[in-house]
């Protein structure tokens, strides 16, 4: 076994209580720390990812115990991807958290934020159901403390309304699990697979009924309409960096819909047929629709950038919905897209935040307004869709994807129309902020203690910045970073789209994957000290698989 | 039996769905700690109801067991559930100190720059 391939949820797990237990009141130990395991994970994500190019599946056996009894870890094309955009995010993020003095706002940021990233790697690379919602557990706790980081009245409220919603996302999680082990007897993804399509059609009710559950709980995660109502409260009074870290959360919502729609429900399986792409569909491009609309009625920067999230995970789940390899293909190029785009939004409506406020009017000019209007006009291009970047080759191949749907007319005229309400909602909040202060007098120039106009950088420093990071200057190499892995992302489209195609076709054609997970299920207990026999496990599988699943959980 | 544990988790379930509908925190709270009762006594239930059975297998002889894992997922979400009712606990507490007001929807006026953004 390749041990590899839990390095990414040990070693946050490691570095969290760490932090917490010596090193609470050292802000900059801390950072050092948060920073290294954040670095750290890059490596180990960019050595999976390169294990998984090739198109092998790997899996990790937890304790040893074979795949339909234990938890298993499974390493493919998509979670090694996934991993890896994770971990980049996270260390733009973190540099941007520290750079701005975010984290030193309140308790416990870089701790949370390693948990948060534990959870995150780990929904991504488990093979196993329950184990899924136990690292959506570890996500959320983390994000609950995160989300109302630095406190504050408005933030304690949206935090309220965002733990409450997931708290029932996590119950309707468990009802569906409950219902779809009490069917099949089993939790591990691939055993479900083989499970589920042996399912006889006529007695298919509460398959169903588990199946439609658990697209429900990660529609919520997704944020899709109408389960979307969490999102542009949290993100609009998240504390910055969280918002963009949150960026990769309802990716993990859409990840799941689509590991266990391809693998376990997928398209071909008979007692589930007609019943996701069916209702996914319609219900992406409302959520298209009605981020657009957002996007254009904003009236705060916070919830301008929020609405601009539910777009792009409405045009991601349009491209998931179609349910074909082309269609998937695109949906994981826009993933990486989107995420990265996302995040750079979130961080650029903070630096606004900190110099004039969230609302979007005229206000007297703020410090390195220059600057920053580039970079929200970049951000924006590339959220909306426009030529020169990614967001743009994305909703292309999104909607050379779609001309084979039944609804293409609906799914081009939606895609269309929305990027150019969201283009115009963009605009018109640029003009606001970053034009229309230029006529306003400038007698009453209030700076914000954070916006000290003389540390104002020039843009050669920014790039050179990495080595001798300037407090003032770190938030802009956060950034740039994102907008340069967008730039990376638009001029290696290429290689990137052969991978996600790969990885699609992968998707789509689970055998290998179903194969190596199950690959040890009938190994004898060797070393067992009774006499464990080898025919007694063969046929009790269905009753006690997953006898194992405390031990491993209670140790998160 | 199975009517019994059906009609309860039913019960829970519509009487947390009721209490997550209202408008203040508190009975927001209730209901939730309500539905994750519901959904451990349902998870419990979906490895079949079995009376005075061992959750063991015996290789010696065909005797009646019962499910063991349900009984371990119950338990694993036992435990979240209840860290997840405190941290909601101390979210909704702090929300109402700071608000001086328990209700869960807010007014979105945008911040102002003085405001910690």
């Amino acid at each position: 076994m390749n041990h590899l391939l839990i390095a990414p949820i040990v070693l946050p797990a490691l570095v969290a209580p760490f932090i917490i237990m010596t090193l609470r009141f050292h802000i900059d130990l801390q950072r050092i720390f948060s920073i290294a395991s954040n670095v750290l994970l890059v490596a180990i994500a960019l050595a999976l990812a390169v294990q998984a190019a090739d198109g092998t599946v790997q899996v990790y056996e937890l304790g040893d115990w074979q795949a339909p009894f234990g938890i298993v870890l499974v390493l493919d094309r998509l979670s090694a991807m996934m991993v890896l955009l994770t971990t980049l995010l996270a260390l733009a993020v973190n540099l941007y958290a520290v750079g701005s003095n975010w984290d030193a706002r309140g308790q416990n940021f870089h701790p949370l934020y390693q948990f948060q990233l534990m959870g995150i790697i780990g929904a991504f690379l488990t093979g196993d159901a329950f184990n899924l919602f136990v690292f959506f557990e570890v996500l959320l706790i983390a994000s609950y403390g995160l989300m109302i980081h630095a406190g504050g009245t408005r933030r304690f409220q949206a935090g309220v309304q965002y733990v409450v919603y997931n708290l029932l996302g996590s119950t309707l999680f468990l009802f569906a699990l409950g219902t779809i082990y009490s069917v099949t007897g089993t939790l591990n993804m691939a055993d479900l697979a083989l499970r589920v399509a042996e399912l006889p059609v006529e007695d298919s009710a509460l398959i169903r009924v588990g199946a439609v559950m658990l697209l429900l709980v990660f529609a919520i995660k997704a944020s899709l309409l109408p389960l979307h109502f969490w999102l542009p409260a949290s993100y609009a009074h998240a504390p910055a960096p969280v918002a963009a870290l949150f960026a990769i959360m309802t990716k993990v919502g859409a990840y799941a819909i689509l590991r266990m729609f391809t693998l376990v429900f997928g398209p071909d399986v008979a007692v589930v047929s007609g019943l996701v792409g069916d209702w996914l569909l319609p219900a992406a491009l409302l959520t298209v629709a009605v981020g657009a609309i957002g996007v254009l009625g904003a009236r705060e920067i916070g919830r301008l950038m929020s609405f601009g999230a539910i777009t792009s995970v409405g045009t991601l789940l349009t491209a998931i919905a179609l349910f074909t390899p082309e269609a998937t293909a695109a949906a994981l190029y826009y993933t990486v897209h989107s995420t990265l785009a996302a995040a750079a939004l979130f961080l650029v409506a903070d630096m606004v935040r900190e110099r004039q406020g969230g609302a979007i009017s005229a206000r007297p000019v703020m410090a390195q307004s220059g600057l920053i209007s580039v970079l929200f006009f970049v951000a924006a291009i590339a959220t909306a869709g426009m030529p020169p970047l990614s967001g743009f080759l994305g909703k292309l191949l999104i909607l050379d994807a779609a001309r084979t749907s039944a609804l293409s007319v609906w799914i081009w005229a939606v895609i269309l129309a929305s990027s150019l309400v969201t283009i115009m909602g963009f605009a018109r909040a640029g003009t606001l902020i970053f034009w229309k202060s230029h006529g306003l007098s400038t007698d009453d120039t209030q700076t914000t203690p954070e916006g000290d106009a003389d540390a104002a950088p020039s843009e050669e420093d920014q790039n050179a910045a990495p080595v001798t990071p300037r407090p003032a200057a770190l938030p802009f190499v956060a950034l740039f970073a994102l907008l340069a892995g967008l730039v990376a992302l638009t001029v290696f489209a290429g290689p990137m789209s052969r991978y996600t195609t790969a990885t699609a076709q992968d998707l789509f054609a689970p055998q290998a994957y179903i194969e190596t997970v199950l690959a040890n299920r009938d190994r004898p207990v060797t070393d067992a000290p009774y006499e464990t026999t080898a025919e007694h496990k063969a046929d009790d599988h269905s009753a006690d698989s997953h006898g194992d699943d405390t031990a491993t959980e209670e140790s998160h | 039996m199975e009517f019994l544990v059906a009609s309860a988790v039913g019960l829970l379930t519509a009487a947390g769905i009721y209490l997550i509908l209202r408008r203040r925190t508190f009975p927001v709270i209730l209901g939730t700690s309500l539905l994750s009762y519901a959904v451990n006594v349902f998870l419990f239930a979906t490895g079949r109801l079995v009376t005075n059975a061992p959750p063991i297998l015996n290789k010696y002889a065909d005797v009646p067991y019962t499910d063991p894992l349900p009984q371990a997922l119950v338990l694993t979400a036992i435990v979240i559930s209840f860290g997840m009712t405190a941290v909601v606990v101390m979210v909704a507490l702090g929300a109402y100190l700071s608000a001086k007001d328990d209700r869960i929807n807010m007014d979105d006026t945008p911040a102002t720059p003085g405001e910690d953004a």
